[in-house]
């Protein structure tokens, strides 16, 4: 599993600068136009400026669109045309591991781009309490998430365009509804159940909470911590499942 | 080399028994026996379809077979297929090196994936490299690689981990002749050296030059198999007569050669004339007809004869 987490982390080295800038560029965008184009005009939301309630969010999305994109087409890349799927299996590794090392490594491509997000908050304004190192283990365990929905994606795909379902789908509907730009607690009960289930609400909240430090209800918290780990479990499941039936015949 | 194939089990690396496999209603393998004795090398033969990737493909796990046994090394399949395969090196039909890394990161990645400590990895690379005269191409992307070079960090991947069974599934395909004999010399050396092997290949010049032994399979199943020369001989003779004239001509001829120790095979307008024993009436044939060849039998005409001249449309 970390042989194959060691061969993506090598490739990736040469390609730092690119691959760096591809994936944080949106965030930081969205964080200058909303924060501070939109911000000026929106008053104080549970207690923050738009700025600062918007930003942890903003973290999480990072890490969501780092960890999809390279476990769809930096996957699917590996998978199809490279064929270096293939060239590991006809190692000792087998697909339950070559899978998860895929999954960890999206991962920790999606906990890369966090973080550098995260440290980079004050130079907009942002500061986070110390509890913000929480955030890391909660990033990371999000990347898993949406690493191994990505690689749901490859092991279905037939072609790179099959992504932009996955994309116009899947993605960007959490990154608009998961309560990064507006507060869930605003929202009918109703149709803020079913936007609490996605697993990015959860990790919107509890990145809020731990980068401010303001913790409310313990309650919310066993609920959120579960809904994660529980989405990490089952999507890196079928995630092996999947990839195991489009590799082994 | 004389070999053996009904040797005690110890003495064998592989060992296949009634292997089947269907994908859907389509069977690729119906009843597919090998035996492959230690430092043998055994090449499987068959037209495109006929199975030989799909054999490979099981052994790797690539593929689960639908029936039968696997035993490699005395060891037996599916429990213990993740041991085996630290001792397995694979050439594949398909150039699947890595384009993201250089020639020597190609080779040392892959050691990592074996388990094998960065030093002796290293030290095995440089020798690899050497060995395929590509150490001064060491730190070049793949991508400005030849064929040739190409199939030879291919081979030079496939025995970073010093296999005891190295598989080769048409590892000169595609090549010029030139790096074609740099391939076959390199791969005769290592046979040499008694590293066993199983080699899958349409160049039955390459396979009557390498392998020990050979399978030749059709529809799923061996339908010949022993030491290359030695079928050839068995079952066609030592040479082959090519008479060309009108179909009503060669028809009556081969009807004379019913008497003669021979076998006929009328295709077109050519007659193909196996030769066990000398005959009379072949030698009057060949001082009558104006197009005769005769020539040696080779492995190409035993193939042709027992898996057909048709193009195989699947």
């Amino acid at each position: 599993m970390l042989r194959v987490w060691y061969r993506n982390f090598k490739v990736w080295l040469k390609h730092l600068q690119a691959s760096l800038i591809g994936n944080l560029g949106q965030p930081f965008l969205f964080l200058l136009a909303f924060g501070f184009g939109l911000g000026k005009s929106v008053p104080e939301i549970e207690g923050m400026s738009y700025l600062q309630f918007i930003a942890p969010g903003l973290v999480a999305s990072a890490v969501m669109y780092s960890a999809a994109f390279e476990a769809t087409y930096g996957s699917y890349t590996r998978l199809s045309t490279q064929g270096t799927f293939e060239a590991i299996l006809m190692t000792p590794i087998n697909i339950v591991e070559l899978a998860l090392g895929e999954i960890l490594w999206g991962a920790t491509k999606g906990l890369v781009a966090g973080f550098i997000m995260l440290a980079t908050l004050p130079l907009f304004g942002v500061e986070p309490s110390v509890w913000a190192i929480g955030m890391i283990p909660l990033l990371f365990i999000e990347g898993i998430i949406f690493a191994a929905l990505g690689l749901i994606m490859t092991a279905v795909a037939t072609n790179y365009d099959f992504f932009n379902y996955f994309t116009s789908l899947v993605i960007t509907p959490f990154f608009l509804f998961s309560g990064i730009f507006f507060s869930l607690k605003a929202v009918a009960p109703s149709l803020r159940h079913v936007l609490m289930a996605l697993p990015l609400s959860s990790v919107v909240d509890l990145s809020r909470m731990l980068c401010y430090g303001r913790f409310d209800g313990l309650a919310s918290f066993t609920i959120e911590v579960s809904i994660i780990l529980g989405s990490a479990l089952i999507s890196s499941c079928i995630a092996i499942f999947l990839l195991k039936r489009r590799m082994i015949q | 080399m004389p070999s053996n194939p009904q040797s005690t089990k110890t003495d064998n690396v592989l060992v296949v028994r009634n292997l089947k496999k269907n994908f859907g209603n389509r069977t690729v393998l119906k009843d597919l026996n090998i035996t492959l004795p230690k430092g043998s090398c055994l090449g499987l033969l068959g037209p495109n379809g006929a199975g030989k990737t799909t054999t490979i493909r099981i052994l790797l796990g690539l593929v689960i077979p639908s029936g039968g046994e696997i035993e490699v090394f005395g060891k037996r399949y599916p429990k213990a297929i993740k041991k085996v395969k630290y001792h397995i090196g694979v050439v594949p039909q398909m150039d699947n090196l890595d384009p993201d890394l250089t020639i020597v990161e190609n080779l040392l990645v892959y050691a990592n994936y074996f388990k094998i400590c960065k030093k002796v990895a290293k030290e095995r690379a440089e020798e690899l490299l050497e060995f395929f005269a590509l150490k001064n191409r060491r730190d070049e992307i793949i991508q400005n690689l030849s064929g040739g070079q190409r199939r030879r960090l291919l081979l030079a991947r496939a025995l970073i981990n010093r296999p005891s069974l190295l598989i080769l599934d048409e590892p000169t395909i595609g090549l010029d002749p030139q790096a074609r004999l740099l391939m076959w010399q390199r791969l005769e050396a290592l046979r040499k050296k008694g590293t066993t092997m199983l080699l899958t290949s349409h160049y039955m010049e390459e396979v009557s030059r390498l392998a020990t032994q050979v399978i030749i399979i059709d529809n799923g199943m061996a339908i010949a198999q022993g030491n290359p020369k030695q079928i050839v001989e068995e079952m066609l003779g030592m040479e082959v007569m090519e008479f060309s004239g009108s179909p009503e001509e060669l028809e009556s001829l081969a009807k004379r050669l019913k008497n003669c120790n021979v076998q006929t095979e009328l295709v077109g307008e050519k007659l193909y004339v196996y030769i066990k024993a000398g005959c009379s009436i072949l030698d009057d044939a060949a001082s009558n007809m104006s197009h005769v060849v005769k020539r040696p039998a080779t492995l190409e005409d035993l193939f042709l004869k027992l898996t057909g001249r048709k193009l195989r449309e699947r």
